[in-house]
């Protein structure tokens, strides 16, 4: 079997193509996988379509993507007050953004990575975000039809993984990375611990190594604020 | 009309706090809400859901005790309770969403008579605005208590007839706890359960676009 693990961050997004719609995993300062980004943008990738909770944190997370134009379309829940990359390139039209109620968002993804074409909720109904979807009572409540969202990649942190790509997560750190690496056709993972395949109890496995393609090693980078 | 005084944010937030039931699982929304946990009654236990895959949130951490990998919805570090669970964020929300919680508390722009909820975004403000959450809370809470000011800085009304700014979710407010009033939203309409004290009903009302119904004498908010 190819090895998952490669060995440097620049290795781990070299073959990621402009255009390339992206999932990345995180929330509220936890759980980036700041290095894989920081190695996306450095590698001067364009015309991204980001699919995140969140638009960065000033210059950190997504920030610098965005400060560095390389998203054109981005699918999110709530850029953030701090978002300020993001909202300067959208008020020029610079890129565009569908905005997504925060746990259909991960349904949305849920449902691509279960094979499953759409799904119906309440959620939504009456909103701006009901525009243009298919409407329908079912048990006497309105509700919407929401599709999959599909990706060519998730980046995603990890705080341990063996060699075959078993992982686990530190605290709330988990958030959407789970999510996503199911979504994704291809998923990759920076990951703060490398160990042995064994090491990890059956049972504690939280992402299973099959949802998982590359991994590198990295020191977890934080953005405060 | 010289203006009495209203309740601060911060009793708004310890009258909302009355509404938990002991061993409940609520969850709270960014502003007013989020003080709610600051005034829990004595003797009462309830397990905090945060939306990032969080049940059993404790207290915020104290200086040098922070854990980044551990914050609540607004980046705040936070702790653990005894019996605290971790999940991701799509477990997170279809507790929200799929009815398991038993209360969540929001904040609000604008409620209207019948319990729809504006929340997210004002009218002409800048940028993209941003929903999180909210939309799924709305949705999925079982009991949805909305904590605000019951006029805006200009003295506009936000107990509507009907919400002009965009819409969070339709027919999805239980109560609603303000600096003048507490409100329950039923089939027959907004009943007036409590007036902040100094306040009369009528004057409550006046300050109030929607129709409040009084049922005999309306008592005085009590914070304890």
């Amino acid at each position: 079997m190819k090895p998952k693990l490669v060995t440097s961050l620049d290795a781990a997004v070299a073959d990621i193509p402009d255009g390339a719609r992206i999932m990345f995993g995180g929330f509220g300062g936890a759980g980036f996988p700041n290095n894989l980004i920081q190695a996306l943008s450095r590698k001067g990738i364009t015309d991204v379509t980001a699919i995140s909770n969140n638009c960065g944190t000033r210059e950190g997370e997504l920030g610098v993507m965005f400060k560095n134009g390389q998203v054109k379309h981005v699918i999110c829940s709530f850029p953030g007050p701090h978002a300020n990359y993001f909202q300067e390139r959208f008020a020029k039209g610079e890129v565009t953004c569908e905005l997504v109620p925060q746990g259909i968002l991960c349904e949305r993804m849920r449902a691509a990575a279960a094979g499953l074409l759409g799904f119906y909720t309440a959620v939504g109904v009456g909103t701006e975000v009901a525009i243009g979807k298919e409407e329908r009572v079912i048990d006497g409540r309105r509700c919407i039809l929401e599709m999959p969202i599909y990706a060519d990649y998730a980046l995603i942190k990890a705080q341990k993984a063996d060699e075959l790509g078993n992982l686990t997560y530190r605290l709330a750190a988990r958030n959407f990375n789970p999510v996503m690496a199911k979504a994704a056709k291809f998923t990759i993972v920076e990951v703060e611990e490398i160990v042995p395949v064994g090491s990890i109890a059956p049972e504690d496995v939280i992402t299973p190594a099959i949802f998982v393609h590359r991994m590198v090693l990295a020191k977890g980078m934080r953005f405060q604020g | 009309m010289t203006e009495k005084s209203r309740l601060a944010r911060e009793q708004i937030a310890q009258r909302a706090a009355l509404e938990l039931p002991d061993g409940a699982y609520v969850n709270l929304g960014w502003g007013i809400p989020n003080l709610i946990a600051d005034y829990l009654p004595k003797g009462l236990t309830v397990y905090f859901h945060s939306e990032n895959g969080i049940l059993g949130m404790g207290r915020r951490a104290k200086p040098g005790e922070e854990d980044y990998d551990l914050v609540d919805a607004m980046k705040v570090p936070v702790t653990l309770i005894p019996g605290a669970s971790i999940f991701h964020q799509a477990d997170a929300h279809l507790m929200t969403r799929g009815g398991h919680l038993d209360v969540a508390v929001l904040g609000g722009f604008q409620v209207s008579e019948k319990g729809d909820l504006a929340n997210w975004k004002i009218p002409g403000s800048k940028g993209s605005g941003g929903i999180g959450g909210a939309m799924d809370i709305a949705s999925g809470s079982k009991r949805l208590i909305v904590c605000m000011e019951h006029n805006t800085r200009e003295g506009a009304p936000k107990i509507v007839k009907q919400c002009t700014y965009p819409l969070t979710g339709l027919e999805c407010v239980t109560t609603i706890v303000t600096d003048l009033a507490v409100v329950d939203v039923t089939p027959e309409g907004l009943i007036l359960r409590e007036v902040a004290p100094g306040w009369t009903p009528e004057e409550v009302q006046q300050l109030t676009e929607a129709k409040l119904i009084a049922r005999g004498s309306v008592p005085a908010i009590k914070l304890a």
